[in-house]
């Protein structure tokens, strides 16, 4: 177990490495000109020269790939040019390990603004999951109970409009209608649970978190439903049966148990990629999140923090792929780790 | 020449399990699947009937209704199942379950997809003991690794702890009849309990429920698709095909004086071991009716090689009753043949076994 998770993590150590030459390679490759974005609208050659310098996109590619990954496993300091540090020690940002990166654009390194944005996107995330996995594992498994009923038509059928509705769409219909002309929940804002307790945190979470779960739910009440009527058709569900197990037993220790297995797997999954993938509902209800942060640094050709978010949310999904094997193992005692 | 008693085990009213014009009709959309239509028979205790059938044939159909298996599709079902002077179908669903795995119990076929894969062995059969005993799980347990060891799990105390994908196919084989016989059933059921397994597996399993049938002296019906099977363990063999009976009697009299040309079909396909290489095996030709829409009169004329000796399509136009052949009453077929015994000696025997007619 020790040595399957050792060699995992070793794995997406390797991984991350090469995710961040690719990103990098991308970087240097792309028309933009970081320097000339820096330096700004007045920007005389001398000048751009001296911003080169200061930014340190005077070395080769290969060497500030090399100061990259150091910080990420150090640390590093900004302005990466050192005559310049030592010249002007008041200007110098402290990037501790790991260290993403420094934004010249909003003149502070990645770290602060994943620190700033971060707690939002995971809350968000949080209550989302919440939401669609006991709305979609629920629903699922009583249209799978009802199957063929009117219940059950009703429960797929509308799984299958929420999920052709975008979620622009719902965001959008929530905010205007629910919170802002009828009035009936204030208007989403992020507050965090330092500032307001864990209630005032989920009530301003509750919309966006739904909205965001919509999708979601829609495709989870579909899969667990399909799951559960798989599993009910297995020898073993007869097996119990012809046991004399009660019918409740039956459903919730051997049906649902080979059920919604699978659903650990996509739960893991979906929940990581939610890390930077909520931008649609983040910039709905105007959250600064990872994902806005991300399509806002796109924007303005803020490529370090391009680079640092990339590395970060891949390293979110390799680990968040760790977990669920691990957890699968756990759960399902045929699979062995290594 | 052997005179064989044509008595069957159970007969009547009175016998430990009495099936009477059992009927599963299953409405689909494009009409009525009879799966079953008017099977009766009798076993008493200590006595095991096999039924024996190609697929669809209708075998499993009738002994999942006898487990009431079919509660919850939409199965209609009528007739009668008597188990020890107790009409099943009239039970509440709740009582049926009661008896399920207690009085009556089932083993199957394949015993990898018949365990649950995330449940320990032994957590699956002391579950079919607690089910039906207030014990505690620690006393169920016991008596899991009991009855592990009684079918011969070596090393039960620690084989109880694995998992059923960490047994071989005869030990899970063995794990399921522990399973069916934790609670001392009268009946006990095996659906195909040895095609999933090699040979020499299978008789070992074979051997297995003999001793233990007469151990628990309890009822089985044995399920299967292998005459071998039949001719090794049961006492009356009762051959189904469309859903129906077509011939029913003890088992050495069906074997050796079959009167319907589909029993004869069954033995024509049976490879000899000690047979020359050359030996023809005789397929029944054609395929398995549907039950949806089965052909008129006797559901075997299209595939009967012997259709013609009957006068007037009398085959095609008219379903024959099962009813007692030249052999005496115990010994009952479903077929228009006036002299099938005769036909079976002339005819497919010296076909498939000339020796045999030789000798006699």
């Amino acid at each position: 177990m020790l040595a399957y998770l050792v060699r995992r993590l070793f794995a997406g150590v390797i991984l991350l490495l090469v995710m961040t030459l690719v990103v990098f390679m991308l970087f240097f490759a792309s028309p933009v000109d970081p320097v000339q974005f820096s330096c700004g609208r007045n920007c005389s050659p001398e000048l751009k020269k001296q911003t080169e310098k200061a930014l340190g996109y005077d070395k080769p590619a290969v060497v500030q790939w090399k100061d990259f990954v150091q910080g990420i496993a150090v640390g590093r300091d900004y302005p990466d040019d050192p005559e310049l540090r030592a010249a002007a020690p008041e200007l110098v940002t402290e990037c501790n390990a790991p260290c993403f990166g420094y934004s010249t654009f909003n003149t502070k390194t990645v770290n602060e603004e994943i620190a700033e944005t971060f707690p939002i996107s995971l809350s968000l995330a949080i209550v989302a999951l919440i939401i669609w996995l006991t709305g979609g594992v629920l629903l699922g498994v009583t249209a799978a109970l009802t199957k063929g009923s009117i219940l059950d038509r009703g429960l797929v059928g509308a799984s299958l409009i929420l999920y052709a509705f975008p979620t622009f769409f719902i965001g959008l219909f929530a905010l205007k209608f629910i919170a802002i002309k009828w009035g009936l929940w204030d208007k989403p804002v992020y507050t965090p649970i330092a500032e307001g307790g864990i209630g005032e945190w989920l009530y301003h979470l509750l919309m966006p978190g739904a909205v965001l779960a919509a999708v979601f739910m829609a495709a989870y009440v579909r899969m667990t439903r399909a799951f559960v009527l798989e599993s009910m058709t297995e020898d073993y569900i007869r097996t119990a049966k012809a046991k004399g197990v009660r019918p409740r037993i039956v459903l919730f220790k051997h049906t649902m148990r080979a059920a919604l297995t699978p659903l650990v797997t996509m739960t893991g999954l979906d929940f990581a990629g939610l890390m930077g993938g909520a931008i649609i509902t983040e910039t709905v209800f105007n959250f600064n999140g990872l994902g806005k942060l991300a399509v806002d640094a796109n924007k303005v050709y803020d490529l370090p923090t391009i680079i640092g978010l990339v590395v970060l949310l891949a390293a979110f999904v390799i680990i968040a792929n760790i977990i669920v094997d691990v957890l699968y193992a756990v759960i399902d005692p045929r699979v062995r780790l290594g | 020449m052997t005179e064989f008693s044509l008595t069957k085990s159970g007969s009547g009213e009175d016998a430990f399990l009495s099936v009477r014009d059992l009927k599963v009709h299953f409405p689909t959309q494009d009409g009525i699947v009879k799966a079953t239509d008017g099977l009766s028979f009798s076993l008493e205790r200590g006595k095991t009937l096999g039924i024996v059938g190609e697929s669809g044939s209708g075998k499993s159909v009738s002994s999942s209704a006898i487990l009431g298996l079919h509660s919850g599709s939409n199965a209609k079902i009528s007739g009668e199942i008597i188990l020890d002077g107790e009409d099943l179908l009239s039970l509440s669903e709740e009582e049926m379950r009661q008896r399920r795995g207690k009085d009556v119990a089932m083993i199957f076929q394949d015993p990898l997809s018949a365990m649950h894969p995330y449940y320990t062995v032994g957590n699956q059969i002391a579950e079919a003991y607690r089910v039906h005993n207030d014990v505690t799980k620690a006393a169920a347990k016991a008596r899991a690794v009991e009855m592990l060891a009684r079918v011969g799990i070596p090393q039960p105390d620690r084989r109880v702890d694995d998992y059923p994908h960490q047994f071989s196919g005869g030990m899970r084989q063995r794990a399921m009849i522990a399973m069916g016989l934790i609670n001392d059933p009268g009946l006990l059921i095996a659906d195909e309990p040895t095609t999933a397994l090699d040979v020499t597996v299978q008789a070992q399993i074979l051997d297995l429920l003999q001793d233990l049938q007469r151990e628990f002296n309890s009822a089985v019906i044995i399920i299967t698709h292998d005459l071998g099977v039949v001719a090794e363990m049961a006492d009356d063999v009762l051959v189904m095909y469309a859903g129906r009976a077509v011939e029913y009697g003890p088992c050495k009299e069906i074997l050796t004086h079959p009167e319907m040309p589909y029993t004869w079909g069954l033995l024509s396909s049976v490879p000899e071991v000690t047979g020359d290489t050359d030996a023809p095996l005789i397929p029944i030709p054609g395929n398995p009716p549907s039950l949806l829409n089965p052909p008129s009169g006797c559901a075997f004329h299209p595939r009967c090689p012997h259709r013609d000796k009957v006068a007037d399509d009398l085959c095609k136009t008219e379903l024959p009753e099962l009813l007692p052949g030249g052999r005496g009453p115990g010994h009952t077929k479903r077929c228009h043949l006036a002299n099938p015994d005769e036909i079976y000696q002339t005819e497919v025997l010296a076909e498939i076994a000339p020796d045999l007619v030789k000798e006699s």
